[in-house]
């Protein structure tokens, strides 16, 4: 089957938001009684992509890219302005049931569980509305308590648990049906550091064992550094970069720190006759050097009898992203 | 038909949670007991000389009969339409291969077994105090039963308009007040109304809000004939299909202009 019967194909992609604007003030609010001007704002600006099915790709950009607005789209929430998508071979927009059964969004601002229920009770509801049959939906629950451990907290009201108690249930009400595709927006929001790493580990355990299409928006870098091969980049609405993670990292820091310990203070200076120094201090000195230039560098600093360790680092996502999305303003991309 | 397979447990849970807001609920069911006041002043008149066919006991009972039937055919879908359409909240009911207004009448019927607890006393006392000739017939009794789905239908309907219309405005809560203005007087709210001179009588038995309300009342405690039943139930069936046909038209326009903000 191609691409575009299972996976996610958007071609040429764009949204407009039509929005009421009134400056403050009396005068200015009275005014708009009788006459209210609006703006056209683009989210999303002539958006292209393919997904293949099983894939698990990273959607990132900063705040107001369009993120949250394309995974919608593809969700059928919003109605696109211009532009096809489909999604394991249906037009979202038309939001068919059965289309609405082979996809989940799970939105971490956003809840679909009963507030003042224990969510053992929105689990039986989605089984009635997703018609699941009864074996599957306790193999599946079976399987989602395995990786998750929601077995104690699910017959807790959900205004009792703790957030990240109410994600674990989030994720497993959302994914009771099965679905083939799985569009996750800041599933991490707000999530304490264990609590990341075991969402993070579930939705890669997830996507191994059901060969979901997963789609992760998230400004927790660590989350898309660990889930994502694949990262689509796109900033005020438009893509600025879809390729290999890795590839990106390269292309816009060709080069690599290395992190040095000492024993005691390093002689600055030495090490600007290697790369750019962008840390020192008393016991550690961070040196940014051309990737050509690595294993050379190395060897020269391990000669160094005071430098106790020494590591090789990427330079962080974020880094690499803001210079991404200055280059994108600067129309170098 | 899976929507229909689907209700029971929707009914099921939904009762689960109008138990949960068992408090909320009670305090919102006070604010519907308006008649009370209505009953003091009507009974003081009637106190003198019988208003029209009405004498004391007879308003005890239509006014009783009022609180009841409102309880029992009360829906407040407009809020949650409102709230949730300017959050974005509707978007996790939009996600599910189920539409979201089977979603909202099975959440509001399911809180009828509790609406019906809290309406027992009044219809006791209603019985006690001898004013209602409650209907033994058969027929009548299936008239009521229907004319209390057909209320219930209308109202749900009206209020998913009234809540569609966030999609589009926002100040669709004052178009509510509008319609509660027109209800509390049109409907037999406040005041019987076989007791409003002949032309508002006309006006309202023509308009939608006395098929909420006034009909299945006059059903209960014995005031309508079966001319009046038949036509009444006919005319619900009008309301009630116009008002879903509406509502169903302004829910699909809405979500093409749905921005499912926030988040």
């Amino acid at each position: 089957m191609s691409s575009e019967r299972l996976g996610i194909t958007v071609a040429g992609l764009h949204k407009d938001y039509r929005v009421h604007r009134r400056k403050s003030g009396m005068w200015k609010t009275l005014g708009s009684v009788f006459r209210r001007s609006y703006e056209t704002v683009a989210a999303v600006r002539d958006l292209s992509f393919t997904i293949e099915p099983g894939e698990r790709v990273g959607f990132l950009g900063p705040n107001g890219a369009g993120k949250t607005t394309t995974l919608k789209i593809l969700a059928g929430l919003l109605h696109p302005t211009a532009g096809r998508v489909a999604v394991a071979g249906h037009e979202p927009r038309l939001r068919e049931h059965r289309f609405l059964k082979r996809i989940t969004l799970v939105m971490g601002q956003k809840q679909q569980l009963i507030w003042d229920l224990p969510p053992g009770d929105t689990f039986l509801q989605n089984r009635a509305i997703y018609d699941i049959p009864r074996a599957s939906f306790d193999a599946t629950l079976k399987e989602l308590d395995d990786l998750l451990g929601i077995g104690p907290i699910a017959e807790k009201p959900t205004r009792q648990l703790s957030l990240g108690e109410r994600m674990k249930c989030e994720l497993a009400a959302a994914l009771l049906h099965r679905p083939d595709v799985l569009f996750l927006d800041e599933p991490t929001i707000g999530l304490d550091v264990s609590m990341q790493l075991a969402v993070r580990d579930f939705i890669r355990t997830y996507n191994e064992r059901t060969g979901a299409t997963t789609l992760l928006t998230s400004h927790y870098m660590d989350d898309v550094a660990a889930l994502c091969p694949r990262v689509i980049v796109i900033d005020k609405g438009r893509l600025c970069y879809d390729g290999a993670l890795a590839s990106l990292v390269q292309r816009i820091r060709p080069d690599k720190s290395i992190v040095l310990r000492y024993s005691h203070r390093p002689d600055r200076a030495a090490l600007e006759r290697i790369g750019t120094v962008t840390e020192c201090d008393d016991a550690k000195a961070v040196v940014r050097v051309a990737r050509p230039d690595l294993r050379e560098a190395v060897a020269h600093l391990l000669l160094d009898p005071d430098v106790s360790d020494l590591t090789i680092e990427d330079p962080p996502l974020e880094e690499v992203l803001r210079e991404l999305f200055a280059r994108s303003a600067a129309g170098q991309t | 038909m899976k929507a229909l397979s689907a209700y029971p447990t929707l009914l099921r849970v939904g009762f689960a949670s109008a138990v949960a807001y068992r408090t909320e609920m009670l305090v919102w069911m006070l604010t519907m007991t308006m008649p009370f006041v209505s009953l003091a002043l009507w009974s003081a008149v009637a106190a003198e000389a019988p208003v029209g066919r009405f004498d004391q006991k007879n308003f005890v009972a239509y006014f009783l009969a009022t609180i009841v039937v409102r309880q029992l055919t009360g829906s407040w879908i407009v809020w949650e339409l409102i709230q949730e359409i300017k959050s974005g909240a509707l978007a996790s009911r939009l996600l599910k291969p189920i539409h979201p207004l089977v979603v909202y009448s099975a959440e509001n019927l399911s809180a009828v077994p509790l609406r019906a607890l809290f309406a027992a006393p009044l219809a006791l006392i209603g019985i006690a105090s001898g004013g209602a000739a409650l209907p033994r017939d058969p027929y009548v009794v299936a008239a009521f039963v229907l004319s209390l789905f057909g209320a219930w239908a209308i109202t749900f309907f009206v209020m998913t308009i009234v809540g569609c219309l966030s999609f589009f405005i926002e100040s669709s809560a004052s178009i509510l007040e509008v319609w509660l203005s027109l209800f509390m007087v049109l409907s037999g709210y406040l005041v019987p109304l076989e007791l409003f001179p002949g032309w508002v009588r006309d006006i309202a038995d023509v308009l939608p809000f006395r098929y909420t309300l006034g009909f299945p009342v006059e059903i209960l405690i014995g005031m309508s004939n079966d001319a009046a039943i038949a036509r009444g139930l006919a005319m619900q069936l009008g309301y009630g299909c116009a008002s879903a046909a509406l509502a169903l038209a302004l829910w699909r326009a809405g979500l093409r202009r749905f921005g499912a903000f926030g988040g």
